[in-house]
């Protein structure tokens, strides 16, 4: 399907949600001034300019509508919004319904598959919403990242993964970016765990942190990965974890919507 | 109800990185990093990152302030002028113009770093101009 009907395929959806009221705004991308960028779409607008986040490539410009939407609808709790939502975005909502940061009657997602090389380059688990409003079901790609970090032997990946995170230039990117990191206080400034000020960062301290918080919330979107100024692929450490999830508790985050998390559930298992 | 992203670029350096204010009902209350920048390509420093904070910020200067009697006080802009021309008038007087230093910023414009370089070479006559960077 091409990219100017999946285009023409979600403004109809959302123009007809919009004119009857069924949503008072849309979270989307929108294309101006020769960029892309995050918008809050209202009925008056007629949805010009709206963008896939398809800038050189597929995919190539997304950004972490489900946070604009979270910081949009405490605002304006009584109000229903749009948004669009790729498979990685469709697991975040059912996160954040999971984790009360958003009500699902509040929310209406408005889904796009992504094409299979985009799919591919992810190692996307699936790579399509339930709300599909436009293009087909990708297929699910084969899985290898992970597998091939694992076939090195111990030493190898321990240095593997020292070197990487004291490349480490503490911007706090991973955390500021990812649609799915809303605490109030966050374990990343927590003193007694991580001193303020200090580079490069305890090794491998900061980075597990994040890993072991993301654990049961990662939906492997990507955009920490694509945020890292120092290119560390954070995205492969956070497979690892959800692999783990996976693994030990039959648990992958956001790909059931009443799934409860593992980590949330005290006492012996029945 | 409006929500607004506008495209700008950083004050912090002279890197000149590409971000989107994210701004609600006419406050500002974040940053993304502009993947599409071909600067930056989605990427920010910690600084970059908070740069929305200081403009609303309680604690940011509003007004100049001239050193009295050892305490800070606020100044209008004319009488902050007019004390730091008759101040390096005397400077330049009786020390000459090297006893004076100049800090551009990265901060301002290239035009306005210009005109700072200018008015220390031609107006105080020295070349200490050096960059905040440094500092």
């Amino acid at each position: 399907m091409s990219q100017d009907t999946m285009i023409q395929d979600i403004k109809a959806h959302v123009a007809k949600l919009l004119e009857d009221g069924t949503i008072a705004g849309f979270v989307g991308l929108i294309e101006q001034n020769g960029h892309v960028a995050p918008h809050l779409f209202t009925s008056g607008e007629k949805l010009s300019g709206f963008s896939l986040g398809d800038f050189n490539s597929p995919g190539d410009s997304r950004y972490p509508l489900n946070k604009t939407l979270t910081t949009i609808a405490r605002a304006y709790p009584h109000q229903t919004f749009g948004v669009l939502v790729r498979g990685c975005d469709e697991r975040g909502l059912f996160g954040l319904f999971r984790l009360n940061q958003l009500r699902e009657n509040r929310v209406v997602a408005v889904g796009l598959s992504c094409p299979d090389a985009l799919a591919g380059a992810c190692e996307c688990k699936k790579p399509y919403p339930d709300a599909l409003v436009a293009g087909e079901k990708t297929q699910v790609p084969a899985l290898k990242q992970v597998a091939q970090m694992d076939g090195k032997d111990l030493a190898q990946r321990f240095d593997f993964w020292r070197d990487q995170f004291l490349k480490c230039v503490k911007c706090y990117g991973c955390r500021d970016i990812c649609p799915m990191c809303f605490c109030n206080e966050c374990s990343l400034e927590c003193e007694d765990l991580i001193k303020k000020g200090d580079l490069p960062v305890e090794v491998p301290v900061f980075h597990l942190t994040r890993a072991m918080h993301m654990a049961d919330r990662c939906v492997d979107c990507g955009l920490c990965d694509e945020a890292c100024p120092s290119d560390i692929p954070l995205r492969l450490l956070y497979k690892k974890t959800a692999e783990i999830m996976n693994v030990e508790f039959g648990f992958t985050s956001g790909l059931n919507k009443k799934e409860k998390s593992p980590l949330s559930t005290m006492g012996p298992s029945k | 109800m409006e929500y607004k992203t506008t495209l700008t670029t950083c004050t912090y350096c002279g890197c000149g990185c590409n971000f989107y204010l994210e701004s609600l009902d006419g406050k500002l209350i974040g940053t993304i990093p502009c993947k599409t920048s071909p600067v930056n390509e989605g990427k920010l420093c910690i600084k970059g990152w908070n740069v929305h904070q200081f403009v609303q910020s309680e604690r940011r200067l509003t007004t100049p302030l001239i050193r009295k009697n050892g305490a800070l006080v606020k100044a209008s802009w004319d009488e902050a002028i007019a004390y730091t021309a008759e101040k390096l008038k005397g400077i330049k007087a009786d020390k000459g113009g090297d006893a004076v230093g100049f800090f551009a910023s990265a901060k301002v414009t290239n035009e306005e770093n210009f005109l700072m370089q200018k008015f220390a070479r031609a107006a105080i006559g020295t070349n200490n101009v050096d960059h905040c960077a440094r500092l």
